[in-house]
C-alpha cells in the first residue's frame, strides 16, 4: 500500500477526489438551503400571517374576542400551531400551552423550546418555534409552529447528503485506487519482464492489452527494441561460433601438420621444408580470413558516411570487369559488360569496388565452364543497380538470407577454395551505403544486384 | 639490386630484428630504432636510402616523425608499417609524408619488394617519356609499346600494367603492388586475378620471343628485367 501512495496515478487520482468532493459539497450545500431553507421560510411567513390576524382581532374585538380566537384554535386537535395569551401578571388567558416556555428569544426574536416542557396539544415531545408579541395593556401574546416536521425533513434532507457525500467519497478513494492499481499492475509487468531479460532470458516478451494506449504503445516499443537486440545477439552468437569453428578447423590442421613432423626425426630437409611450405601457406589462409572478418568488422562499425564521395559506378564496374576478364575467359566462360547508364552515387569508392569484385569472383567461381557472366550497370528513378548475373548452380531461395552471414557457404560450394566471407563484406558494404543486395534466380543461375540509392 | 641503407624504426624489438635480419640476408645495411625520438635523431644525422616506420612509437608517434623530417627537408622515402588497416588510416599515413603504407601481419617478400621500388623511384625521378628493358621499348607518348622493333597490342589496362613493370624493372614486383598501383584497390580479391594478367602479358610480349623478359618470382610476385 505505501508505495500505491507513492505512485503518480493514485496522486493524481487523490486531487481528483478532493476537487471532486468539494464540488458535491457545494453542490449539497445548495440543495439543503433551496428544500429546508424553503420550508422554514414558509413557516415563519405562515407565523407572521397569524400573529397579523390575531392583533386584527384584538383590536378590532379587544381582549374578550382575542382570547374567544385563541382558544377557537386552540380546541382544533389536529393543529400544528401554539397559541398562548398571558397578562401582565404571568396569568394564562388562552392557548393550548401549559405553561410560557422558559427559553429566551434568540436574536431575530424567535423562541425555540421543547413542547414537552410547557404540554403541547397532542402532548408530542415536539419542538416548536415562536414568536412573542406584546399587545396593549401588557398582555403578551405567542404565536408559534410545531417544528417537528420541519426537523424531520431537514435531518433527512441532511441523512442523505451525508450519505451521497459518504457514498461519493468511497466512489472516489475506490476508483483512484483500482485506476492506480490498474496501471501499476500492468508497469509492474513492464518492470517483471525487463527484470527477467536483465537475468539474460531475452526470449521474454512484455504482455500487452489490446486496447492500444500509451502504455502498449510503450510495450510495444520495448518489444521491437527487444526484438532488434535479440537478433543481434543472435547474430554475434551465431559469428563467435563460427569464428571459432572456421578457425579452429585450420589451426588443428596447422598443428597437426607441424606435430606429425616433428615425430619423425629422422626426415631429410626438404621434407621439413616441404612442411613449413605447408605450413605458411595454411598461415596465410588463416590471415586472410582474419583480414577479412577485420574488414566486414570495420565496414559494419563504420557507421559515419563524411568520407562519402561522389563515385562512378558504371567506371568502377569496368575497372573490375578488366580485371576479372582474363579470369573468366581463362575459364572458358563467356564474359560481357552492359553499361545501360553512367549513374553517380555518393560512397566509399574501395568499399564499394571490393564489393563488385567479390560478386564477380563469385560469379566466375561458380560458374562452370561454358557458361556466361554478365556486369550490368542501370540506373532506373532514384536507384543504380550494378547487377552480375552468372549461369551457375545459384543459391536456393531457402539459402539467400543465410549466405548473407559470416561463414556461412553452400553444401555444394565447399570443395570450391573460398572462406565464406565474401558475401558478408557485400552485404555489409550494402548496409553502409543504404543500399541493398539481392540475390535472386537468374534461371538457371545467381543474379546478385547491389541496389543503391542515387540521390535523384 | 645494388645493397641499400635501410632505417628500420619500429618498437616491437621481435619484429625489429626480424626485419633487420631479412633485410640483411637480402643484401642491405640495417640500422634499427626502438622509439620514435632515436629514429629521428639517426635519421637526421645520416643518410638512408629508405625507411621503415611503424606508425605506432612510444615517444614520438611515426606520423609526426615523419611529418617532422618531410618539414626538415628530408625526402627519404619511407615505408610505414601498421596495424591498422582501414583506407582512412592509409590515406592518413599517405598523407603525413608516407610512401607506401604496409598493413600487419605481412610477407617479408612483400616488404622487401616495396622497399626496393621505393629506393629506386628516388633514383629515377625525372619525368620520361620513353621506357625501355632490352629490346622491350614503350613510348609514353603515342602509347605504343614494341619488342624487337615488332609492335604489340595491348588493351589500356595492359599497356597500364606493362608501364608499371618497366617503371620498377629489375625489381620485384607483388601482386598486391600491382593491384594498388594498376587497379588503385587497397583490397585483395579472394582469387588470385593477376597472375592471369601477367599470362597475357606474357603471351603478348614473351611467347614469340627467345628470351623471357618477365620473371616469375617464387613466393613474392613477378619481375621484369632484360637476360644478363
Amino acid at each position: 500500500m505505501p508505495r500505491l501512495l507513492r505512485t503518480t496515478t493514485f496522486r493524481v487520482a487523490l486531487l481528483y477526489l478532493c476537487l471532486f468532493l468539494g464540488s458535491v459539497g457545494v453542490v449539497l450545500g445548495v440543495v439543503y438551503r433551496s428544500t429546508a431553507g424553503f420550508v422554514e421560510r414558509e413557516l415563519n411567513d405562515a407565523i407572521a400571517e397569524d400573529v397579523g390576524a390575531l392583533r386584527d382581532r384584538f383590536e378590532r374585538y379587544g381582549l374578550s374576542g382575542l382570547v374567544d380566537e385563541v382558544r377557537h384554535r386552540s380546541a382544533d386537535p389536529h393543529t400544528n400551531s401554539f397559541y398562548l395569551v398571558a397578562t401582565p401578571a404571568g396569568v394564562l388567558l388562552a392557548g393550548n400551552l401549559s405553561g410560557w416556555p422558559s427559553a429566551t428569544p434568540d436574536d431575530q426574536g424567535w423562541l425555540h423550546f421543547k413542547v414537552s416542557e410547557t404540554g403541547g396539544p397532542a402532548g408530542n415531545p415536539a419542538t416548536a418555534q415562536a414568536v412573542v408579541f406584546a399587545l396593549p395593556g401588557n398582555l403578551r401574546l405567542l404565536v408559534g409552529r410545531d417544528m417537528t416536521e420541519l426537523d424531520l425533513v431537514a435531518k433527512q434532507i441532511i441523512g442523505s447528503l451525508g450519505w451521497i457525500a459518504a457514498v461519493v467519497a468511497a466512489l472516489g478513494v475506490s476508483g483512484g485506487v483500482l485506476l492506480s492499481r490498474s496501471v501499476l499492475t500492468r508497469i509492474e509487468g513492464i518492470n517483471r519482464t525487463t527484470r527477467r531479460i536483465m537475468d539474460g532470458d531475452l526470449s521474454e516478451r512484455v504482455a500487452r492489452s489490446c486496447n492500444g494506449d500509451e502504455i502498449d504503445r510503450l510495450a510495444g516499443n520495448l518489444n521491437a527494441m527487444l526484438d532488434r537486440i535479440e537478433a543481434l545477439m543472435a547474430g554475434m552468437r551465431q559469428v563467435t561460433e563460427n569464428i571459432a569453428h572456421d578457425l579452429r578447423t585450420p589451426l588443428s590442421r596447422l598443428r597437426s601438420r607441424i606435430e606429425l613432423v616433428l615425430l619423425h626425426p629422422e626426415e631429410d630437409a626438404e621434407a621439413y621444408r616441404a612442411a613449413l611450405q605447408d605450413a605458411l601457406v595454411e598461415a596465410d589462409r588463416l590471415l586472410a580470413t582474419f583480414k577479412a572478418l577485420l574488414s566486414i568488422a570495420q565496414v559494419e562499425a563504420h557507421a559515419q558516411r563524411d568520407d562519402f564521395r561522389p563515385v562512378d559506378l558504371a567506371a568502377m564496374a569496368e575497372s573490375a570487369a578488366e580485371l576479372y576478364e582474363p579470369l573468366a575467359e581463362e575459364k572458358g566462360l563467356a564474359f560481357a559488360v552492359e553499361i545501360r547508364a553512367r549513374p553517380s552515387v555518393a560512397g566509399n569508392a574501395q568499399l564499394l569496388a571490393q564489393a563488385v569484385a567479390n560478386l564477380l569472383d563469385n560469379a566466375v567461381k561458380y560458374t562452370p565452364e561454358g557458361g556466361r557472366v554478365v556486369l550490368s550497370v542501370e540506373a532506373e528513378g532514384p536507384e543504380a543497380r550494378v547487377t552480375i548475373a552468372d549461369s551457375g548452380p545459384g543459391i536456393p531461395a531457402d539459402m539467400r538470407e543465410a549466405v548473407r552471414q559470416r561463414f556461412v557457404r553452400l553444401d555444394a560450394a565447399r570443395a570450391t577454395p573460398g572462406n565464406g566471407l565474401g558475401l558478408s563484406l557485400v552485404e555489409a558494404v550494402a548496409r553502409l551505403h543504404r543500399a541493398q543486395l539481392r540475390l535472386e534466380d537468374n534461371a538457371p543461375g545467381l543474379r546478385a544486384s547491389l541496389v543503391l540509392p542515387t540521390g535523384a | 639490386m645494388t645493397p641499400m641503407k635501410v632505417l628500420v624504426i619500429e618498437d616491437d624489438r621481435t619484429a625489429a630484428a626480424y626485419l633487420a635480419k631479412g633485410l640483411k640476408e637480402a643484401g642491405h645495411v640495417v640500422d634499427v630504432a626502438n622509439d620514435g625520438r632515436e629514429g629521428l635523431f639517426l635519421a637526421g644525422s645520416e643518410h638512408y636510402d629508405v625507411m621503415v616506420v611503424d606508425r605506432m612509437l612510444p615517444g614520438r608517434d611515426g606520423l609526426s616523425l615523419v611529418e617532422v623530417l618531410r618539414a626538415a627537408g628530408n625526402d627519404t622515402p619511407v615505408l610505414f608499417l601498421s596495424a591498422l588497416g582501414s583506407v582512412e588510416d592509409r590515406v592518413k599515413g599517405l598523407r603525413s609524408g608516407g610512401d607506401d603504407y604496409l598493413t600487419k601481419p605481412f610477407a617479408f617478400s612483400e616488404l622487401l619488394a616495396r622497399i626496393e621500388v621505393l629506393a629506386r623511384r628516388r633514383s629515377a625521378a625525372q619525368p620520361q617519356t620513353k621506357l625501355a628493358v632490352g629490346d622491350l621499348e614503350m613510348d609514353l607518348l603515342t602509347r605504343t609499346v614494341t619488342r624487337a622493333g615488332r609492335e604489340i597490342d595491348l588493351l589500356p589496362r595492359e599497356f597500364t600494367l606493362l608501364e608499371y613493370l618497366m617503371r620498377n624493372a629489375g625489381s620485384v614486383v607483388t601482386r598486391t603492388m600491382m593491384l594498388e598501383n594498376v587497379w588503385d584497390y587497397h583490397f585483395d580479391p579472394q582469387t588470385n586475378v593477376i597472375d592471369v594478367h601477367i599470362a597475357r602479358l606474357r603471351q603478348k610480349i614473351d611467347r614469340d620471343f627467345p628470351t623471357p623478359l618477365i620473371h616469375t618470382v617464387r613466393g613474392a610476385g613477378y619481375s621484369l628485367r632484360a637476360a644478363g
